[in-house]
């Protein structure tokens, strides 16, 4: 009973992303628009690009999800069905793990598809790359479900876009920071074990303690 | 006992007790500030690297230990707040979380003042500077999180999960930024077994840190009564305590809107 309801949310959330495709892909072009802003800002030389690539790419990946992010229950609260999610019989906590992972899922697939090619963009070894790939794929689902939290807060509001940003990016500062320190160990062929372990207990913590936040600020959002 | 905590919930009670509080802590802190400071600035040995430009840590330290506590302080009101539902807990939120950012910024500010002779910089991106820098942007979300939304027992419950949220994370914050960059002398106070400097120079920073903590309970005392009266207004307490009793509500008896939490009308 529980789990079909949690499917079948599940699924109603990745057929209207898709069948909203455009707004999909809006910040994976500002992504792709950051990036090419930094060859042209700091100079297209190879070793420049090299050396500040992998934060460049983290810190364009944490605005653009920021971006995506404001839709992750906006819809819902301005149809309703948020209200139903919370009268439902099913746990909100659980409803919010499976919309969290669904909006992730939309918005980190396009992403991996296009970083190759950014990887060829900022000049990133191949080591680099595969660091970048492993700190995305435990830090991407990190900041959906802090971020969750952030977005549950602004939901009601009407300009809660510069808000939300406000409010998340200090949180994201410990992720940032791991994540291209592993990039940069990986730059000289060192082990970046340690970050990675840190970047995915802090994933496991925050996929512990955040659906219970997220479902709380929406009760507060509903009033 | 518990029954008895619990009645600080309401705000009238709440209300007397900061009334209460106030002129003691009013007194611990200009005392201990006068004394400390004059202490601190004026006769205590000047360091033997540093020379008399050390003697900015009498400011610099307080603020930056308790700019910490205050954030601490205020995420148990917001926990309090969220638990048991007190209102009185929010507003109690609402007041300090100013102070603490003032605090936060001024230990920032003194730090850059000291830096300039010490490391020859005004800023330098080394971990304590930094998460320090971060816990003014948290502090600023919640004020700004408050302000956002109109009905303000809605904003108290929100900026409480943002608290909440923050608290959890200076820790991570504050291991990460350290395992980035670390430049920054080691604590001089807290180091287990014997303080690393020296007493004649202990004695008046302990005294300041006390002041500087009960100037915060203080300002903070003023800043709640000023919001519990703000968020009162239309009770019936409030009325009476200030002798203003207006002749419709009379006719209405005392009861009328005394079960609502939203503002009627304009502030």
């Amino acid at each position: 009973m529980v789990g079909s309801a949690l499917i079948a949310i599940f699924k109603k959330d990745i057929s209207l992303a898709y069948r909203q495709l455009a707004e999909l892909m809006q910040p994976l072009m500002f992504f792709i628009l950051v990036i090419t802003l930094f060859p042209l800002a700091v100079g297209p030389s190879p070793d420049t690009l090299q050396r500040i690539g992998g934060g460049i790419i983290w810190v364009a990946a944490i605005l653009s999800l920021l971006l995506g992010m404001e839709r992750m229950f906006r819809d819902d609260y301005a149809d309703g069905t948020l209200e139903q999610y919370i009268l439902s019989p099913t746990p909100l906590y659980l409803i919010v793990v499976v919309k969290v992972l669904a909006h992730w899922l939309m918005h980190i697939v396009p992403l991996f598809l296009i970083s190759p090619l950014l990887a060829l963009f900022l000049n990133l070894t191949m080591d680099m790359y595969v660091a970048l790939m492993l700190t995305l794929l435990l830090g991407t689902p990190l900041i959906s479900f802090v971020g969750a939290i952030g977005v549950a807060l602004t939901v009601g509001l009407q300009k809660g876009g510069v808000l939300l940003a406000l409010l998340l990016i200090p949180i994201f500062i410990p992720l940032l920071i791991f994540a291209t320190s592993a990039i940069e160990s990986a730059s000289m062929l060192l082990p970046y074990h340690q970050q990675l372990a840190t970047i995915a207990s802090l994933l496991l913590i925050s996929v512990a303690l955040s659906p219970m936040a997220v479902a709380y600020s929406l009760r507060v959002s509903q009033n | 006992m518990w029954k008895w905590i619990n009645s600080f919930a309401k705000p009238e009670k709440a209300y007397w007790l900061c009334s209460i509080l106030l002129p003691w802590f009013a007194i611990v802190a200009v005392v201990s500030l006068v004394v400390g400071i004059i202490w601190g600035l004026g006769f205590a040995p000047s360091d033997y690297q540093q020379g008399d430009s050390f003697r900015i840590i009498y400011i610099h330290v307080p603020s930056a230990i308790l700019a910490m506590g205050a954030y601490v302080a205020m995420a148990i009101g917001a926990l309090v707040g969220v638990v048991w539902q007190w209102r009185t807990a929010f507003m109690f939120m609402v007041a300090i979380a100013p102070v603490g950012a003032v605090m936060t910024f001024i230990s920032l500010f003194t730090g850059s003042f000291w830096g300039k002779p010490m490391w020859g910089t005004w800023w330098i991106w080394d971990a304590r500077l930094t998460s320090q820098l971060i816990l003014l942007f948290l502090y600023l979300g919640v004020i700004s999180l408050y302000a956002a939304f109109e009905d303000k027992q809605q904003a108290g419950k929100a900026a409480g999960v943002m608290a909440m949220v923050g608290v959890i994370n200076i820790p991570i914050i504050h291991f990460s930024v350290e395992w980035w960059n670390t430049l920054h002398q080691g604590a001089s106070i807290t180091k287990i077994g014997k303080p690393s400097i020296a007493e004649p120079m202990l004695w008046p920073l302990l005294i300041c840190i006390l002041g500087f903590a009960a100037f915060i309970g203080w300002v903070t005392l003023i800043r709640m009564k000023n919001e519990i009266i703000l968020r009162d207004m239309h009770r019936p307490w409030v009325a009476k305590m200030f002798g203003v009793i207006r002749p419709e509500k009379v006719r209405r008896g005392d009861k009328i809107l005394g079960d609502s939490d939203k503002p009627r009308g304009g502030r």
